[in-house]
C-alpha cells in the first residue's frame, strides 16, 4: 500500500506569531516527509503547533520560513489562483468540528456540489448528481434521505461522515485530517475512522492526522510524529514508539494516557 | 426561521415597538392618500388653535398642522430609511472586506473609518448641506447615510473577524471560493440579523439627524418633514406665543417613532443573543 | 456502609420553546455508596449531565423533575424547599463541580474572593480571614500551593483552575462530590493530575464518596469502583467496574467498550466496530428498550414492545435487557 514514492516533505517550516517580547514560535523548524498511500500522525497536546502546522500545508497561513514540497515542487510561495485550486484538488481536509465545518444556510446537496466546482466546471446536472449520490452511498448515507437536509438537522457522525462524501468526490492525493472524530461519540468514531483508512486502501491516498489521541495515532497510523511547543521531538514507527518510547516527553505522554490493562499507581 | 418570529412575538416590548412603528407607518402612508391635502395650502388664521374644522390648528401662516403632520412623518420616515439604507451597506461593504481581507487592507480601511468618526457628523452634515444646491429629501437622506456609517463598519468589521475562524470558511477556501463569494455566501447569512439590526439603528438614527438639521434649517427644500414643522414653529416664535399644536405634535412623532424602532432593536437583540434572553 | 444518596424513579425532561418535553432522564435509580466512585459513562446527549444536574439540585428551567425521589440521610431532598436545600445540603451534603465549570469563573475577581463566597454563604458568622485561613490550609494540605489564592482565574493552567475549583467545591467536606466530565478539556498530564487530587480527597475523608461523570470509559479503569452505563435517558447497566470494563452484559455496553481506542499492544491488529445508527433523539424515544433500533440482539416482538426492567445478573451487576431475563411471563 505504501510506496516508495515521496508525496509531501516540509522543510525547517517555521511559523511565528506576533512579534517582540510577545512573539510565539507555533511551529519551530519543523521537518518530515510523507510518501504516497502512507498514514501518518502529527501528534501533540494543545499548543503544541500541530494545527498551525495542518493550516501551512493546507496554504491557509503562510509560513515565517522554511519550504513545503510537494510532488518534487517547491510551493512555499504559490499565490495564483490557479495554482493554489491546483493544490487544493490534490490536498484537501476534513476539520474537527462538524457543525462549524457547514455553512447552515447550504443544503447537503449544495454543499458536495460546490465541491464538485474543484473537479470541474463542465459536468452537468444529471452527472454531478449521481456523483454526489454514489460518494454519499460510499459513506454509508442514504442519499433520498439526506440530499435536501441542512446540516444541523443531523447527527455529528453524519455530518463528518458528508465531510468524507466532499473529500471522495475531490479524491485527493493528501488528505490532512485534523482532530477528525474529537468531537464525534465513541460509537460513531470507529465508522469515521474505518471509512478514512479505507480511502488508503482504495485510492491510494495519503492522510496526516493531526491529533492528540495517542489510542487514535497508533490505531491508524505507519508513522507517528511526536509534537511539543512548535518541535517534532520523537519520530518513528507507530508500533516501535508505542512499545518503546526513547523522548522523555513521549513516555510522559505515553504514561498518563488512561489503557485498559495496565492500572495507574495513585 | 419560524421558532425567531415565535420568540418574537412573546416579547411584549417587540409587540409594542412594531404595533406602534404600523400606526405611524400607516399615519404616513394611509394619511394622505385618505387626505389628499396640501400641506403648503393656507386654510385659516395665524396660529388658530385646534378645533372641529382644525383637529390640531394651524401655524403661523394659516397652514393646517394635523396636514403638515401626515406629509412631515411621511418625508422623516423616507429620509431615515434612505439614510439607514445607504450608511448600512456602506458599513457592511467596509467592515466585511476589512474584517475579511486582513493585513493592509483592513489597516486602510479602518483608518479611513476611523478618520470618519473622529470628525463630528453634524459639521459634515451642515457642510455638505450648505454645498449641495438643491437640498431633496432624497439628498438629505444620502447626505446624513454617508456620514454615519462609520459605527456600523466598525461592528461588522469585528463581527466578520470572528466568523473568519469558523471552520466552513477554511473549508470554502479549500474548495477555491473568491474572496467576494467568501464574503457575500459564507459570511454575511450568518449576519443577516446583526445587519438587519444595524439598519434600524441607522434608521431611527436617519430620522433624528433630519430633526436635527432642519431645525437649524438645513432641512429639504419645497418639502414638509417633522424638522422642517420644528424649523417653523422656531422661527415664528411658537414657544413664546403658547402654540403648543405647532411643535408638540412633531415632537411625539419624532420620539414614537425612534422609540417604535428602538424597542424592536432591542427585543431583536435578546433573540438574536440567547446570552441576553431572561428565564 | 450505608448508601450516601439513594435516587429512585428519577425523571427530568426538559420543556423546548415549542412545548415539547425532551426525555433526558427517565426513570433512573441508582444509589451512592460511602467511600466510592461511581462512575457515569455515556455518548453526549444520554442524560448524564442532567443526571448530575438532578443529583445536586441544581435544576433550572427549561429543565424540571417530573418524578422520582432522591433520599439523603433519610430525607426525601427534591422536596424540600430552597432555602433548606442551600443552606443544609449544597456544599454541605452534596457538592458539584459543573461541567466547564472551570471556565465561568469571574475574570476579574481574585481566587480567594470566591473561596471567601462560598464560605460566607453557608456560615455567616465567619469573617474573611478565617475563611481564608480555612481556604490556606485545606490548599496547603493537599499541596497545591496557596499563592493560587491570590491569582486571577487567566494566570492559571488549565489543570490548575480544574483542581482550585474541586477544591473550593469540597470546602466544606461535603458527603458527595459530583464531577460532571472535570476532564475532558485537559491534557492527560493535567487529567491525571485531577483524578489524583480526587482521589487523595477520598484518602483524606474530606469527601466520601465521588460520582464521575465522562464519556471517556478507560478512564473510569483507574479510579472507579463501580460503573454506570446510561443510553438515551436510561442507565442500561450498573455494576463492578472490572466487570463492566472486560465483561459487559448489555449489548451496548459491549459495543461502546469494543469501540475503545488506547495505545496498547495488540490495539493496532484488532478492527474497532462501529454502533449502526444513531442515537434516538429523546423528544421521541424508541418504545421499549430503547436501544432496540441499533441493537445487534434485537428480539421482534419483545425489545420493541416492553421497556425490559434492571434485574441483577451477577452479585451487584444490574443490567436492563431481555437476554438476561425479565420477561413476563
Amino acid at each position: 500500500m505504501v510506496e516508495d514514492r515521496e508525496l509531501l516533505r516540509v522543510e525547517n517550516l517555521t511559523r511565528i506569531f506576533g512579534s517582540g517580547k510577545s512573539q510565539v514560535r507555533a511551529v519551530d523548524n519543523v521537518s518530515f516527509s510523507i510518501k504516497e498511500g502512507e498514514i501518518v500522525s502529527l501528534l501533540g497536546e494543545s499548543g503544541s503547533g500541530k494545527t498551525t502546522t495542518a493550516r501551512l500545508i493546507l496554504k491557509l497561513l503562510p509560513p515565517t520560513s522554511g519550504k513545503i514540497i510537494f510532488r518534487g515542487k517547491d510551493i512555499t510561495y504559490v499565490s495564483s489562483r490557479k495554482e493554489l485550486l491546483n493544490y487544493w484538488r490534490e490536498v484537501q481536509a476534513i476539520f474537527q468540528d462538524p457543525f462549524s465545518s457547514f455553512n447552515i444556510f447550504y443544503s447537503i446537496r449544495r454543499v458536495l456540489n460546490n465541491a464538485l466546482r474543484l473537479v470541474s466546471e463542465s459536468i452537468s446536472r444529471e452527472e454531478r448528481e449521481e456523483m454526489i449520490k454514489e460518494v454519499l452511498l460510499s459513506v454509508g448515507l442514504n442519499p433520498a434521505e439526506i440530499l435536501d437536509k441542512r446540516p444541523y438537522e443531523l447527527s455529528g457522525g453524519q455530518r463528518q461522515r458528508i465531510m468524507l462524501a466532499r473529500v471522495l468526490l475531490i479524491r485527493p492525493k493528501l488528505l490532512v485530517a485534523d482532530e477528525p472524530t474529537s468531537m464525534i461519540d465513541a460509537s460513531s468514531r470507529a465508522g469515521i475512522l474505518n471509512l478514512l483508512m479505507e480511502l488508503r486502501n482504495a485510492y491510494g491516498m495519503s492522510i496526516i492526522f493531526i491529533t492528540h489521541d495517542i489510542g487514535l495515532a497508533y490505531y491508524t497510523s505507519d508513522r507517528l510524529f511526536i509534537m511539543n511547543s512548535g518541535k517534532i521531538v520523537e519520530e518513528g514507527d507507530a508500533e516501535e514508539i508505542i512499545n518503546n518510547p526513547k523522548d522523555d516527553y513521549t513516555k510522559k505522554l505515553l504514561e498518563d494516557v488512561p489503557v485498559i490493562h495496565r492500572k495507574w499507581e495513585l | 426561521m419560524k421558532d425567531i418570529f415565535i420568540l418574537l412575538f412573546r416579547s411584549k416590548r417587540f409587540i409594542v415597538g412594531f404595533v406602534l412603528f404600523l400606526a405611524v407607518l400607516s399615519f404616513a402612508i394611509i394619511g394622505p392618500m385618505l387626505n389628499p391635502k396640501n400641506p403648503f395650502q393656507m386654510v385659516g388664521g395665524l396660529f388658530t388653535p385646534p378645533s372641529d374644522k382644525f383637529i390640531l390648528g394651524t401655524d403661523n401662516l394659516g397652514r393646517d398642522v394635523f396636514t403638515q403632520l401626515m406629509y412631515g412623518t411621511r418625508t422623516s420616515l423616507l429620509i431615515g430609511c434612505t439614510a439607514g439604507v445607504i450608511a448600512t451597506s456602506i458599513g457592511v461593504t467596509i467592515g466585511s472586506i476589512a474584517g475579511y481581507k486582513g493585513g493592509i487592507v483592513e489597516e486602510i480601511l479602518m483608518g479611513i473609518t476611523n478618520v470618519f468618526i473622529t470628525i463630528p457628523s453634524i459639521v459634515v452634515l451642515i457642510l455638505l448641506s450648505i454645498a449641495i444646491k438643491t437640498r431633496s429629501a432624497a439628498v438629505m437622506g444620502l447626505v446624513i447615510g454617508v456620514t454615519s456609517w462609520p459605527w456600523t463598519a466598525r461592528a461588522v468589521r469585528a463581527q466578520t473577524a470572528s466568523l473568519k475562524t469558523r471552520e466552513h470558511i477554511d473549508i470554502a477556501r479549500i474548495t477555491g471560493f473568491s474572496s467576494i463569494e467568501m464574503i457575500v455566501l459564507e459570511i454575511l447569512p450568518y449576519m443577516f440579523s446583526y445587519i438587519f439590526m444595524a439598519f434600524i439603528l441607522q434608521f431611527s438614527g436617519g430620522i433624528l439627524n433630519e430633526a436635527t438639521l432642519s431645525m437649524l434649517g438645513l432641512g429639504p427644500y419645497q418639502t414638509v418633514s417633522l424638522g422642517v414643522m420644528l424649523h417653523w414653529s422656531l422661527l415664528w416664535e411658537a414657544v413664546r406665543t403658547g402654540a403648543w399644536w405647532a411643535f408638540i405634535p412633531p415632537v411625539i412623532c419624532l420620539s414614537m417613532t425612534t422609540f417604535s424602532l428602538m424597542s424592536m432593536n432591542s427585543s431583536m437583540d435578546e433573540v438574536f443573543n440567547p446570552r441576553l434572553r431572561r428565564s | 456502609m450505608g448508601n450516601l444518596l439513594t435516587a429512585t424513579g428519577l425523571k427530568s425532561y426538559y420543556r423546548t420553546v415549542q412545548g415539547e418535553e425532551i426525555k433526558a432522564v427517565d426513570d433512573v435509580s441508582l444509589e451512592v455508596r460511602e467511600g466510592e466512585v461511581l462512575g457515569i459513562a455515556g455518548e453526549s446527549g444520554c442524560g448524564k449531565s442532567t443526571l448530575a444536574s438532578v443529583l445536586s439540585f441544581t435544576v433550572l428551567p427549561p429543565l424540571y423533575i417530573l418524578g422520582g425521589e432522591v433520599r439523603a440521610d433519610g430525607n426525601n431532598i427534591l422536596v424540600m424547599d430552597r432555602e433548606t436545600l442551600r443552606r443544609e445540603i449544597k456544599g454541605k451534603y452534596i457538592s458539584i463541580v459543573p461541567q466547564g465549570a472551570m471556565n465561568s469563573l469571574n475574570p476579574t475577581m481574585r481566587i480567594k474572593n470566591f473561596v471567601i463566597d462560598v464560605l460566607e454563604e453557608h456560615f455567616s458568622e465567619i469573617s474573611k480571614e478565617e475563611a481564608l485561613q480555612r481556604a490556606r490550609e485545606r490548599f496547603e494540605a493537599l499541596s497545591l500551593p496557596s499563592r493560587v489564592l491570590d491569582a486571577y482565574p487567566h494566570q492559571l493552567s488549565g489543570g490548575m483552575k480544574q483542581r482550585t475549583v474541586t477544591v473550593i467545591s469540597t470546602l466544606l467536606n461535603p458527603n458527595v462530590l459530583i464531577a460532571d466530565e472535570p476532564t475532558s478539556a485537559l491534557d492527560v498530564s493535567s487529567q491525571k493530575i485531577v483524578i489524583k487530587l480526587l482521589v487523595e480527597l477520598l484518602r483524606r475523608k474530606i469527601i466520601k464518596s465521588v460520582v464521575f461523570i465522562t464519556h471517556e470509559l478507560p478512564l473510569l479503569r483507574h479510579f472507579a469502583d463501580r460503573i454506570a452505563i446510561m443510553y438515551a435517558g436510561k442507565i442500561v447497566e450498573i455494576g463492578p467496574m472490572e466487570d463492566i470494563i472486560f465483561n459487559p452484559f448489555h449489548p451496548y455496553s459491549r459495543l461502546l467498550t469494543s469501540s475503545v481506542l488506547v495505545p496498547e499492544p495488540g490495539m493496532k491488529q484488532k478492527k474497532i466496530e462501529a454502533i449502526p445508527g444513531v442515537p434516538p433523539n429523546l423528544k421521541n424515544p424508541p418504545s421499549g428498550c430503547r436501544f432496540h433500533p441499533r441493537c445487534p440482539s434485537y428480539m421482534e416482538g419483545l425489545c420493541n414492545i416492553e421497556i425490559p426492567p434492571l434485574i441483577e445478573v451477577k452479585e451487584d451487576h444490574r443490567v436492563s435487557c431481555f437476554l438476561y431475563g425479565g420477561k413476563n411471563g
